[in-house]
């Protein structure tokens, strides 16, 4: 008897829980899929999603660069190399080459940290596909580009001034987690 | 069809044929033009459907891209398919390996004969018509074991041994379940199956009786696992025997073999229909024979096609079952149930010879509170979930 039980059980058991299963994926109909469909068919573009801490491919912003160096001797596998060479005539200073080889690049963000005015930072970009690795190779100088000197009270060149203050707050965003200034988190 | 070829060579078009030879060329163009209009793009449009519906069921979109909402990715995988390479390993019996996808599509594609679009519209309308389909659709077995032998391959082997087994099990519910309706019929002709039914829901032979209503289910169960279909693929399941017996198969052999799985969920369809659901009955509504034709054709594909749709469905709910789940499923469960309703319903004929019209209207209620319970379920279930609700087919 408790075999003929089981056995009608058994069969009540299958058809009801199929029943509910055909439910549960029915309803699934009424779903909005997860699925984003990158790259084309977003209302924009996912790099503008992107939060601002992300770490993206490397960029260097060359007009506030004072050309201290700080970056080339912090990043841990040098894939930053930075030549700068004095004019003869001028006695100025000015960069040859400013390359990145964001294909040896891992994204740690020493060198962003160190900067002392911000001027290479990571962006939100990550679409860096091409098509042989010496395509990988950013260079910022592709012509001499003067080093900045930061003057003594404050930018007075308003282009200047903007991008510096832009450095300095990714700076401070990027050094404080919570938000606060870099100092204060010291003291 | 023959009345039309009759009727030909009476007007004198083939002076000097014989008429044997009229008639197989008629043949031939009737099969390629099925095979070429009908058929392939049916099988290539459910191909990209069930994908589609799969991917709404698991929250993706499926393939949207290849002309509109992706409704020519078919054509795209055709042409990839007929692109590739077609390797024959060193080691395969060489003509068996060429012959088995063939063998696989011509069991398939010779169902096609006796399934009644229409009342006229249907190429010969076999007197057992029903047999006939029961015996064509065994041929893929053949052709599958065959793929599973030749290719000289275990995973090939082994999925080729689990269909036979497999197909060979289900047979017997599958045909004890027609037979009930062979039983509740009387004749084992397609058409003469649809006209002993109406186009009243109440007076499909669906809900002739509890067994009937029953075997359905049966039928639809022991025909998806016949089709090798989820949850019943295990000839080729992935996660334990690579590909089954396609395994070897590539190019447009290997897409031969999905040609006929697809193709096959359609005459699944139109069997349950034609046997259960009342075919192309359509309500009175006009006289003019073109209209009509047209109308039981749209009633006839409309109602086949929601089992296709079902058995995607059924696809992207049910996980695959073990092979000993499977057989335990057919010889314990299936065929002892299917027996019930043949038996049901022969006693069912003895008490009501000419049939209980209370009891079938009484069935169909029963019918329309499932799914009733089902819509409360599926309402229930979005509601439970709180998801963002997005209704439109398209995205």
């Amino acid at each position: 008897m408790s075999t003929l039980v089981g056995y009608v059980n058994n069969i009540t058991e299958t058809v009801s829980t199929i029943f509910e299963g055909m439910a549960i994926t029915f309803s699934h109909f009424a779903r909005r899929p997860m699925t984003i469909q990158y790259p084309d068919r977003i209302e924009k573009p996912v790099q503008e999603t992107l939060p601002l801490r992300y770490r993206g491919i490397l960029e260097v912003d060359l007009d506030i660069c004072t050309g201290c160096l700080a970056c080339e001797r912090v990043c841990p596998i040098t894939c930053i190399t930075i030549g700068i060479e004095m004019n003869k005539e001028t006695k100025q200073r000015a960069f040859s080459h400013f390359d990145i080889d964001i294909c040896k690049c891992m994204y740690c963000g020493l060198c962003a940290e160190i900067c002392p005015t911000g001027s290479i930072r990571h962006s939100q970009e990550f679409e860096g596909a091409c098509y042989n690795p010496a395509g990988l190779v950013r260079h910022f100088a592709k012509e001499p580009v003067p080093l900045y000197k930061p003057k003594k009270g404050g930018e007075t060149d308003p282009k200047l001034a903007m991008k510096a203050e832009v450095g300095l707050k990714y700076l401070d965003e990027f050094a404080t987690p919570e938000g606060k200034a870099a100092g204060a988190e010291e003291g | 069809m023959q009345q039309l070829v009759d009727q030909l060579i009476q007007e004198g078009n083939f002076p000097g044929v014989p008429r044997e030879i009229v008639y197989a060329g008629a043949m031939i163009l009737a099969a390629f033009a099925v095979l070429s209009f009908f058929v392939a793009p049916l099988a290539g449009v459910t191909s990209w459907l069930e994908r589609r519906v799969w991917a709404r069921m698991q929250s993706r979109v499926g393939p949207n891209r290849v002309g509109p909402q992706g409704i020519l990715q078919w054509l795209a995988d055709g042409i990839k398919n007929l692109l590739k390479e077609d390797i024959i390993p060193a080691a395969a019996d060489k003509w068996l390996f060429s012959l088995a996808p063939y063998v696989v599509f011509v069991g398939f594609l010779a169902t096609f004969v006796v399934i009644p679009f229409g009342s006229q519209l249907i190429v010969a309308d076999l007197n057992i018509g029903i047999l006939y389909l029961l015996a064509v659709t065994s041929l893929v077995v053949v052709g599958i074991l065959m793929a599973g032998w030749a290719s000289n391959n275990k995973w090939s082997l082994l999925g080729g041994m689990r269909s036979a087994a497999q197909i060979v099990s289900y047979e017997i519910p599958a045909g004890l379940a027609v037979l009930t309706i062979i039983f509740a019929a009387g004749t084992m002709s397609m058409q003469g199956i649809i006209k002993a039914q109406g186009w009243a829901p109440w007076d499909w032979l669906l809900f002739y009786n509890p067994f009937t209503f029953g075997a359905f289910f049966l039928y639809f169960t022991a025909a998806l696992a016949e089709g090798n279909r989820t949850p019943f693929d295990i000839p080729e399941a992935e996660s334990e025997l690579v590909a089954g017996y396609v395994t070897e198969y590539s190019g447009m052999r290997f897409l031969f073999f999905f040609f006929a799985e697809w193709g096959n969920l359609y005459v699944i369809g139109a069997i349950a229909t034609t046997l259960f659901l009342g075919g192309w009955q359509v309500p009175p509504v006009t006289d003019h024979p073109v209209l009509l034709a047209i109308l039981q054709f749209v009633v006839f594909f409309v109602k086949a096609y929601f089992w296709v749709f079902v058995a995607m469905w059924v696809r992207g709910t049910l996980p695959r079952v073990r092979v000993d789940q499977l057989m335990s499923l057919c010889w314990k469960y299936m065929v002892p149930l299917s027996f019930v309703c043949l038996l049901g319903t022969a006693g069912w004929m003895v008490l009501f010879p000419r049939g209980n019209r209370l009891a079938s209207v009484g069935m169909f209620l029963v019918g329309v509170a499932i799914l009733l319970q089902f819509a409360k379920r599926v309402r229930y279930q979005i509601r439970h979930a709180r998801p963002e609700l997005y209704w439109k087919p398209y995205i």
